[in-house]
Parts: structure tokens; C-alpha cells; sequence
């Protein structure tokens, strides 16, 4: 799987101008809250539309401001988790589950759903309301739900955000696990340093609307490319210094080796 | 003359029970619309349907005569094609009723529409639902008491319409006289036992459904 995304898109006061691409591994959106990361996960999922760009999976093409393609999200092959889980409230956990399975039998569909309640550890919980479980157990319920239709990508909002830290490490260990038993890509935004140091195959860092590193997990955080992204991965060593070659004054960071970039 | 009060009362039960079907099935249809859809001429239909709120029912009557009457814009037109009109039946005392109650059930349905969560609404999208999946699976379960409490006004209202049925329908004994007009009509005769009768069972009904609607929705009405 390839996904490759072109996006620009002009809000009040905000400009995002983003393109980048990423294969079948766990690619984590990194950068400031208001950096443009969820609103990126929303174009790919088709709830707001850019203004110019492109987001393609493979070969389909699922918008296209030049080919005038917009396809709407109930179309699209992917799987969103909310930031605050968007549980439908009048739902049970098992229709809350069911509600993404379509076009199968009542019989395969019933089979698939116990498959997946049982492996998500939900299957005490089946008939209960959002409402009446913990925030773990929502939280599993809302990967559970947006895996449950098979998508060929999966895409996360700060799904971690709200729960406590012992949860967190265990949601980011079921993450871990789920993307590689139904081996799928996934898509993670978060502002939470650990969480992209734990997670991330592959880093894109956000800053003001733009990509200002994007690069394996080791890179962003050994040789982060600017001042800004140093600061973003918490590197506190950076200083002033002379660029030689470039005869320039300029702010450098020494990369994890010890070198001055 | 207890026939004319057990006739009014079942004429007023199925013009109240007809027109607000009819409420309910128009009403959540043009409500969703309006909570979700932007168009041309949306603001100008959303003040035309509630007009019949803040307007008097007669004026209200009035635009119906002109509109359905037998001499009226589509009035004529049944007329002429069927030999049937509206006018002095009970399908009028239905369509004043309609038109009346409508508003009510609009502006509560919609303003519960709009409450529902719009990520419950793009959670439904992305987990491959259309948009009318969605309204009869997510929005309408949700928006549930708020449509309930619509429905039990627009009843109400139904049940209480005078003035644009009396426009409408008239006031004939034994056809049309709902027991709004019948009380009219017997206190007009000065039949005041009569007319007690009704009252009182008016007014029964009417605290009986409001009870009713403020038990399924604190909130909204």
C-alpha cells in the first residue's frame, strides 16, 4: 500500500500547504496542536474537502481537484478513530461493532463480529452502552469498530489523549500488536512526545501547516533538520553558531553522533 | 345530546390523529432539511412555514381558501379534474390542522437534529453509511425525545385548531364541527351545559399531552 496526499487548504488565519507519502507502516503526524494534523487526517477520510491537492491509496484515486474526483467518506477504504471516539451513545458495543460490517450475510456478519469482540477483549462488555464502560474499554471498542469493516488504512486522531498513563501504554501496545496481526498501515496524530517515540515507524512533523521533517522515527529524533523540530522532540542542546561553508550566522543542532550539523 | 359531543370528539381524535401523521412524516423530512442542507431560498422557506405560527389562524385560513378553495390556485385545478373540493370536509379540518401544526414540529425537530454530535454523524461516513442510513440510524434515534415532543405539540395543536378550520371547514353540524367549533357553536346557542361537557374534556386532553411531552422532553419544550 502507498498513500500519497498533496493538500492546501486556506482557513481563517490558517494556511495548510502539505505533501507526502507513506507505505504500509505506522506513519505518526507530530507537531503542535493547530499544525494542521487532523485536519490532514480529515481530508483523507473525505470530511473536509482541500482546497487543491490530490489523496491517492494504490491506484484508486480518491480526490482529484484537477479531475474534479471528491469521493464522499462512506466510499473510502478507511478506518477513522475520533479524538474523542465518537461512540454512537444508542448503541450497544456489539452495534456499535455490527454498524461497520456491510454487504455479508446475517450469518458471516455475526461470525465476524464475535471474532472481533472476543479479540478485543470486549465480549463481557458486548451488550452494554458506551456509557456504561471504562475508557480503555472505549477505547477498544472504537479500533474494534473502525477495523471491524476491514479498511486498507487505519487513521487515528489522539485517540490516547484522555485516558490515564497505565491505559495508554496498554492501548499503545494493542496498537502495536493489531497493526501487525491485520497488517495495516496506520495513520497516528499526536502532539505526545512518547507516544511518537514508541509508535512511529516513520515521522511526519507538522509545523505552522507545513511538513518540516519527515523521516524514520531515529532521524527526526537524532538529527532533527531545524531549530523548530528540534524543540518539537525535546532536544535541548541546540546552539547559535557560524556556518563556515555558508558564511552565514545560524542557529545549529549537534546531531546524536556529536557532529554539528 | 350526548351523540353530538361523543361525534365531535372522535372527528376531532381523527383530524388531530391524521393531520399529525402527516406533521410527522413532512415535518421530520423538511426539518433534517433545513438542519443540514444549504440551498437558495432556504431562509425564505424556513419564515414561510412558520408564519402560520405568529399569524392569526384565520389569516392563516384565509391563504388556504385562496390556495385550496374552489375558485383557489390548486383548488380549482381538483376541481375541475375530479369535481371534488376540499372545502366544508373533514380533509379541510385535516389540512388547516396540518398547516398549523406544522411549524411546531419543525422547529423542535430541527433544533434536536442540529444538536446531534456531528462526529457521531461523520463516524457514521467513515464506517461506509450513506447519508439516509445515517438520519434513520444515528441522527433520528438520537434527536428521539425532541421529535416525540413535536409530535405530542403538533397533536395538541391539531386537536385545538379553530380558526383556520372554521375558515376552512365551517362550521357544519354533524360534518365538521371539531369540538373547538362545536364549543364555539353551543356557547353561540347558549347551551351552557353543553358546552361545560367540552371544555372539560378539552381541556383533559390537553393537560393529559402536555404531561406527556414534558415527561419525554424536560428540555425542549
Amino acid at each position: 500500500m502507498v498513500l500519497s496526499v498533496t493538500l492546501k487548504k486556506r482557513v481563517k488565519g490558517f494556511e495548510l500547504d502539505v505533501a507526502w507519502s507513506m507505505a504500509n507502516e505506522l506513519t505518526v503526524l507530530f507537531g503542535y496542536s493547530g499544525a494542521g494534523k487532523s485536519m490532514t487526517l480529515q481530508m483523507i477520510a473525505g470530511l473536509m474537502r482541500p482546497d487543491e491537492g490530490t489523496v491517492r491509496c494504490d491506484d484508486e484515486v480518491y480526490f482529484d481537484n484537477a479531475g474534479k474526483i471528491m469521493v464522499p467518506p462512506r466510499k473510502r477504504p478507511f478506518g477513522y478513530v475520533f479524538q474523542d471516539l465518537a461512540l454512537f451513545p444508542h448503541m450497544t458495543v456489539r452495534k456499535n461493532i455490527i454498524y461497520g460490517i456491510k454487504g455479508m450475510k446475517r450469518n458471516e456478519r455475526r461470525l465476524l463480529t464475535d471474532k472481533i469482540v472476543e479479540r478485543f477483549h470486549l465480549k463481557g462488555l458486548a451488550h452494554k452502552l458506551p456509557s456504561e464502560i471504562s475508557g480503555g474499554q472505549k477505547q477498544r471498542v472504537a479500533l474494534a469498530r473502525a477495523l471491524a469493516r476491514r479498511p486498507k488504512l487505519l487513521l487515528l486522531d489522539e485517540p490516547f489523549s484522555a485516558l490515564d498513563n497505565t491505559v495508554r501504554i496498554e492501548m499503545r501496545s494493542l496498537l502495536k500488536e493489531i497493526r501487525h496481526e491485520f497488517n495495516i498501515p496506520v495513520i497516528l496524530v499526536t502532539h505526545d512526545l512518547v507516544e511518537a517515540y514508541t509508535l512511529a515507524d516513520r515521522m511526519i512533523v507538522y509545523y505552522g501547516g507545513r511538513v518540516a521533517q519527515s523521516g524514520s522515527r531515529i532521524e527526526v529524533f537524532h538529527d532533527p533538520c531545524s531549530e523548530e523540530v528540534a524543540r518539537l522532540v525535546d532536544m535541548r542542546n541546540h546552539f547559535g553558531g557560524l556556518d563556515i561553508i555558508h558564511r552565514q550566522f545560524t542557529k545549529a543542532v549537534p546531531s546524536f553522533s556529536g557532529n554539528v550539523m | 345530546m350526548e351523540s353530538s359531543l361523543a361525534f365531535s370528539l372522535k372527528l376531532s381524535l381523527k383530524v388531530a390523529s391524521v393531520a399529525t401523521l402527516l406533521v410527522m412524516l413532512f415535518g421530520t423530512g423538511i426539518a433534517y432539511v433545513l438542519a443540514k442542507k444549504n440551498f437558495p431560498g432556504k431562509e425564505v422557506m424556513d419564515i414561510l412555514l412558520t408564519l402560520p405560527l405568529v399569524m392569526p389562524p384565520t389569516v392563516t385560513g384565509y391563504y388556504l381558501i385562496v390556495i385550496f378553495g374552489r375558485n383557489g390556485y390548486i383548488g380549482k385545478i381538483i376541481y375541475d379534474m375530479t369535481g371534488f373540493s376540499l372545502m366544508f370536509t373533514w380533509y379541510a379540518a385535516v389540512l388547516a390542522s396540518f398547516v398549523v401544526a406544522l411549524p411546531l414540529m419543525i422547529k423542535t425537530t430541527r433544533a434536536a437534529i442540529e444538536s446531534v454530535d456531528e462526529k457521531l454523524i461523520n463516524a457514521s461516513y467513515t464506517l461506509g453509511r450513506s447519508e439516509f442510513e445515517t438520519a434513520l440510524k444515528v441522527i433520528f434515534p438520537l434527536a428521539g425525545k425532541g421529535i416525540i415532543a413535536g409530535v405530542v405539540l403538533s397533536f395538541a395543536r391539531a386537536l385545538g385548531e379553530f380558526g383556520a378550520t372554521l375558515m376552512l371547514a365551517g362550521n357544519m353540524p354533524g360534518r365538521t364541527d371539531t369540538m373547538p367549533i362545536a364549543i364555539w357553536s353551543l356557547a353561540g346557542g347558549g347551551d351552557w351545559p353543553g358546552a361545560n361537557r367540552m371544555v372539560l374534556m378539552l381541556t383533559f386532553m390537553s393537560v393529559i399531552f402536555l404531561y406527556v411531552a414534558n415527561r419525554y422532553s424536560r428540555r425542549i419544550i
